[in-house]
């Protein structure tokens, strides 16, 4: 099979390669896988540029030639979702909530995570089963009993609520996760460290949780974009005073609204606010974003 | 030196539990105790009533029409996105062919990634309501495209015979990036060698990825099976943005027609409750059914 041999040598640069029928058939193959990757790459590009573009245009101009580019960099579009359509503000009641619960449920997740993995103890087995049984449920059927728990504890249509059920739900999978992780951590490094006579909580939080950061990290990202990302809990647990709202519930609204005002800039504008601090962190962050994720789906 | 590890254990263990049995394992378990009674509202009474919700559920048209539509989901999503993802990730493992015989991936791979992975990181909420405005029947960026080629575009959301397709499309377009990477992840831990010889004997790619990728990826493919089935399964935030299950319920999904029950147009809790107890033996179910047809040996490589 010498011919096929020597025709992959050259088929990337499918340009030159029309010459010999081999050739030519690998070549066109390659034109055609290239030609898929770009198409791909299009689709998903096209309508987040349309999105961009678009919250810079009038809604004259949406309207007019939704394709076209815009007259000029309206900023003021930016401006009314920021402000009047309070996108700011949910913003940065997304953040304080999810600042809040990933905090929680990294803390929580690891010290639960390093007892299971690292102590021996009657009914380990029960309890850290107990734990990662919740990754079969769906939270649809904790539903409706979850708004009843909540409000009874007076804690609907509060931060403190979100964040903590956020980070109850977050624990199944973290904790899965991390005792995965702490256990596949040398034990004479803590064995050593317990020699020199350091206590054990001492041993966590100096030579134990530095070890495992990596997997720290992968977790953490993704318990951040869930959160982040989370809409039917806060449309079920949030669902009145507006101004507390998280970010999604604020982009839903403009949505709605925006069905009767025929504002499109706006919510072009309201959704590029959204979409632009994720991407730069994305941008920045990539490989961790893309392991931590498929990690996450490895469960 | 030994202090003791009860002081550790408690103090690690307690919290998380007390958070954990409060707000996850207490809901679980009411949910099927209130899925057996017949609560209508915030503050009226909850008598038990048996199976009698379950029985309401069996003959409830519109339960029905929403698990047709779920079903089809589970038919279709996850076979073309992992298709797709598969086809994508060898492409970029595999595309460009350079030296002698050798396997390479394609120029500008790591910038491919990139790119098909970003709608993994973007809310759903973004995603709805972004397709939203594309498939807007008069301004929308299809409808104008497809009116720029002078034929005449459907209302896409608006019209009961579309509007299902155009959601799964989306459901498709939303995850076959991040399969292309995890696809992508599995195929770099196999050893090139294999390709190499495959491409000696003359394979061609179809064959490559048919009969040497997909048994070697099996796993990860598999995993992604039961992750997909299970999305399948929900689909509600992007059905309730962008439909809300209509027009006249032909995009409706169990999701949907729970929350309904319980959040939208009526408040039964009971019912809802017994919708969301069906779903989740349904989601097990899938699971483990897709775990048990899907069971191979194993293949090692070292």
């Amino acid at each position: 099979m010498t011919t096929l041999d020597r025709t992959t040598a050259t088929a990337p640069t499918p340009v030159t390669t029309g010459d010999r029928p081999v050739r030519r058939e690998l070549g066109v193959a390659n034109t055609l896988s290239h030609g898929f990757l770009l198409l791909w790459g299009l689709l998903t590009v096209l309508p987040l540029l349309w999105m961009f573009i678009s919250s810079f245009k009038t809604n004259g101009e949406i309207l007019a030639d939704p394709w076209g580019l815009p007259g000029a960099l309206r900023l003021d579009n930016w401006a009314r979702a920021w402000t009047g359509a309070h996108i700011g503000r949910y913003f940065v009641n997304s953040l304080v909530v999810v600042a809040g619960s990933v905090s929680l449920t990294m803390l929580m997740g690891a010290t639960a995570a390093y007892v299971f993995a690292r102590y021996e103890f009657r009914g380990r087995q029960v309890v850290y089963y107990l734990f990662v049984g919740g990754l079969m449920f769906p939270v649809f059927l904790a539903l409706v009993p979850l708004f009843f728990v909540v409000r009874n504890a007076g804690l609907f249509n509060s931060w403190l609520g979100l964040i903590l059920v956020y980070a109850a739900y977050s624990l199944p999978f973290t904790v899965f996760f991390l005792t995965a992780f702490f256990r596949t951590l040398p034990t004479s490094v803590a064995e050593a460290a317990m020699v020199d006579g350091c206590g054990h909580f001492r041993l966590f939080f100096r030579v134990m949780l530095p070890m495992a950061r990596p997997g720290l990290i992968s977790v953490a990202i993704f318990n951040f974009l869930s959160h982040w990302n989370q809409f039917l809990l806060p449309q079920v647990l949030m669902q009145g005073d507006d101004s507390k709202w998280m970010l999604a519930q604020g982009l839903f609204a403009l949505s709605v609204s925006q069905g009767y005002a025929g504002d499109y800039a706006r919510l072009f504008a309201g959704l590029s606010i959204a979409v632009l601090p994720v991407l730069a962190v994305y941008v920045a962050f990539q490989r961790q974003v893309q392991t931590g994720l498929t990690a996450g789906q490895l469960k | 030196m030994k202090h003791g590890k009860w002081p550790l254990i408690l103090t690690f263990l307690v919290p998380p539990v007390l958070l954990y049995v409060f707000f996850v394992v207490s809901p679980y378990l009411q949910a099927f105790q209130i899925s057996t009674t017949d609560w209508l509202g915030y503050s009226a009474d909850a008598n038990p009533v048996g199976l009698a919700n379950f029985k309401t559920l069996w003959h409830d048209d519109y339960v029905w029409n929403a698990l047709k539509n779920n079903a089809i989901l589970l038919g279709l999503v996850p076979v073309l996105t992992i298709i797709l993802g598969l086809f994508f990730a060898t492409m970029l493992a595999m595309g460009g062919r350079k030296g002698r015989a050798g396997v390479t991936g394609v120029r500008g791979g790591a910038l491919y990634r990139t790119v098909y992975f970003f709608p993994q990181v973007l809310s759903v909420v973004i995603i709805a309501l972004l397709w939203k405005e594309v498939y807007h029947p008069n301004q929308g960026l299809l409808t104008s495209a497809v009116h720029a080629v002078g034929l005449p575009a459907p209302t896409w959301l608006g019209d009961p015979a579309t509007a299902f397709w155009c959601v799964l499309a989306v459901m498709v377009w939303s995850n076959v990036g991040f399969y292309v990477v995890l696809f992508g992840a599995a195929m770099s831990a196999v050893p090139k060698e294999i390709y190499e010889a495959v491409l000696l004997d003359g394979a061609s790619r179809f064959t490559t990825l048919r009969r040497v990728t997909l048994p070697l990826l099996w796993d990860t493919v598999q995993v992604a099976w039961v992750y997909l089935a299970i999305f399948a399964l929900d689909g509600f935030i992007l059905v309730q943005l962008m439909t809300n299950g209509g027009p006249n319920f032909s995009t409706d999904v169990i999701g949907v027609r729970m929350y309904d029950t319980a959040f939208g147009s009526e408040t039964k809790f009971g019912y809802a409750s017994a919708i969301g107890v069906v779903m989740f033996f349904l989601t097990l179910s899938v699971a483990v059914l897709s775990l048990r047809i899907g069971r191979r040996e194993r293949i090692e490589y070292s």
